[in-house]
C-alpha cells in the first residue's frame, strides 16, 4: 500500500514554523518511513503530484498568490491543518490590518526614512502577486480542520499531531503543548 | 449572624458564610471558578460574564451573587464550559492580542483562560479594531489593543492606591479605559508601584523596562492551568 503523503507551505509567515517542525530531529527519519512528502519545501515539489492525506499551512493570507496556493491545498489535502500564530490569527503580518493598505505601501516605498526611490514609484508589476486589503487567517478564507497555536508550535506538538492523525487517532493537544507563543 | 450553612457546587457540599459571594466559598472549599474581572483584593465588577455559574437552573455571575443556604450550583458543565469558551473567543478577537511579542505572555490571564480551555483558535472572525497606545508615561504605558475592559485598573486605583488614575469611557463597542487628566497617562499621579498596573489581568497597563523576564518554561501559567493554587487546596487531605 503507498504511504500516504504530506504536503507542506508558507503563506505570509517566515518559516519559523517549518524550522520548528524540521526540529523533530531524528524523528524525520520514522516520519518518512510513515508518509512521503507532495509539494513542499521540505523536498522542493512545486505542484501537487496527487492526493495528500495531511497539508500543513504555514502562515496566513496577504496576497491573492496565498489564496490560490490556500485553495490549492484545501482541493487537494484531506486534512487541513493551521499551523502556528500567522495561520491561525494572522500574527505579525497582521499588525497592518489596523492601518489603510495605501497608506502602508506609501511608508515602505515613498515615505519611511530609509526609501531611496527616486522614480517615487510603488511597484505594480503584474508578476507580482495583488495585496489583499488586510491580511486573512486561513481559517477566514478556507475550512481548516485543526488548528496547531504556537510561535511556533513546538516540534513536540507537530510530531503529536502527525503521530495521532497518521494512526487514526483524535488530536487531543495536552496542556502544556497549548501554547500561543 | 456568624453561622455556616452549606449548598452545593456540582453536587459537592460547600460550606458558606453570610456575606460570602459563591465564588468567595468556592475558593476557600479548593472549587476553581473561572474569572476575569474578579480580584481577590478588588470589589467585584460582574462585567466579564466569564465565572458564570447555574444557580437553581439560572445564570448568575459566581463573583457577585450572594452565597445561600441549599442552592444548587453548577460549575463545570459542557453548557457552561461552552458559554465560557465563547466568551474568551469574543475578547480574543475584539482586540488585536498578539501573544508571541507580547511581555505579558505567560503571565497572561485572559491567555490561561484559554489554555484552560483547550482553544486552539477562535470560532468567531477577527475584527482587527484601531485602538492606540499611551506610553507618555516614563515608567508604565497603556496599550488598548490589548485591553478587555475589565475594570480592574479602575477598581484598584480608586480602592487600593487611592488615586482615581483610571476609568471607563464611550458605550458599547466604542468603550474604552481613558486616564483622569487633561491628556494622556504622564499627566496622572500614576506611578510604576501602583496596583492598579500589577492588577492589569492582560498585557494592557505593563511596566516599562521589564521586558521578557521571565524564561518561557517558567511563567505562571506555563506548565500548570489557572486556577490549579485554588484546586490545590481541594487536593490537599489537611484543609
Amino acid at each position: 500500500m503507498a504511504k500516504p503523503k504530506v504536503a507542506t507551505t508558507s503563506l505570509a509567515g517566515c518559516f519559523g514554523c517549518h524550522m520548528s517542525f524540521l526540529d523533530i530531529d531524528d524523528r524525520i527519519l520514522k516520519l518518512i518511513e510513515l508518509v512521503d512528502f507532495d509539494k513542499s519545501p521540505v523536498d522542493d515539489i512545486k505542484k501537487f503530484t496527487g492526493r495528500c492525506l495531511v497539508g500543513l499551512i504555514e502562515g496566513g493570507c496577504c496576497n491573492e498568490e496565498n489564496v490560490r496556493v490556500l485553495q490549492d491545498f484545501r482541493a487537494h489535502c484531506d486534512i487541513l491543518i493551521s499551523v502556528g500564530e500567522c495561520a491561525i490569527a494572522g500574527g505579525i503580518p497582521a499588525m497592518r490590518n489596523a492601518i489603510p493598505l495605501e497608506e502602508c505601501l506609501r511608508e515602505s516605498y515613498l515615505k519611511g526614512p530609509t526609501i531611496y526611490n527616486p522614480t517615487k514609484t510603488i511597484p505594480n508589476d503584474e508578476e507580482i502577486p495583488l495585496l489583499l486589503d488586510r491580511v486573512y487567517p486561513a481559517h477566514e478564507v478556507v475550512k481548516i480542520d485543526y488548528f496547531l497555536p504556537g510561535c511556533p508550535p513546538s516540534a513536540d506538538t507537530i510530531w503529536e499531531a502527525l503521530t495521532a492523525l497518521l494512526n487514526g487517532k483524535p488530536l487531543d493537544l495536552p496542556y502544556p503543548l497549548i501554547k500561543y507563543d | 449572624m456568624n453561622h455556616t450553612f452549606t449548598f452545593t457546587i456540582d453536587g459537592v457540599e460547600v460550606r458558606g458564610r453570610p456575606g460570602q459571594t459563591i465564588m468567595q466559598a468556592a475558593d476557600e472549599a479548593g472549587i476553581y471558578i473561572p474569572r476575569l474581572c474578579a480580584h481577590k483584593e478588588l470589589v467585584p465588577h460582574g462585567s466579564c460574564r466569564v465565572c458564570t455559574v447555574f444557580v437553581n437552573g439560572r445564570p448568575q455571575s459566581a463573583c457577585t451573587q450572594p452565597a445561600a443556604p441549599g442552592i444548587i450550583v453548577e460549575n463545570e458543565t459542557e453548557a457552561l464550559l461552552a458559554i465560557r469558551r465563547s466568551l474568551i473567543d469574543m475578547l480574543f478577537v475584539e482586540g488585536n492580542h498578539f501573544c508571541p511579542f507580547c511581555e505579558k505572555s505567560g503571565n497572561c490571564e485572559l491567555q490561561a483562560l484559554a489554555y484552560r480551555f483547550g482553544i486552539t483558535a477562535p470560532q468567531h472572525p477577527y475584527l482587527f479594531p484601531k485602538r492606540d497606545l499611551d506610553a507618555s508615561h516614563p515608567d508604565i504605558f497603556i496599550d488598548r489593543n490589548r485591553c478587555i475592559l475589565c475594570g480592574r485598573c479602575v477598581r484598584a486605583s480608586r480602592d487600593l492606591d487611592g488615586k482615581n488614575v483610571f476609568q471607563f469611557v464611550g458605550r458599547g463597542p466604542g468603550k474604552r479605559i481613558a486616564v483622569n487628566a487633561k491628556a494622556a497617562l504622564a499627566d496622572t499621579d500614576a506611578a510604576r508601584t501602583d496596583r492598579a498596573v500589577s492588577a492589569c489581568p492582560v498585557g494592557a497597563i505593563l511596566r516599562k523596562r521589564v521586558g521578557y523576564a521571565i524564561p518561557i518554561g517558567q511563567r505562571m501559567y506555563d506548565a500548570a492551568p489557572i486556577g490549579s493554587d485554588i484546586e490545590a487546596v481541594r487536593a490537599d487531605p489537611h484543609q
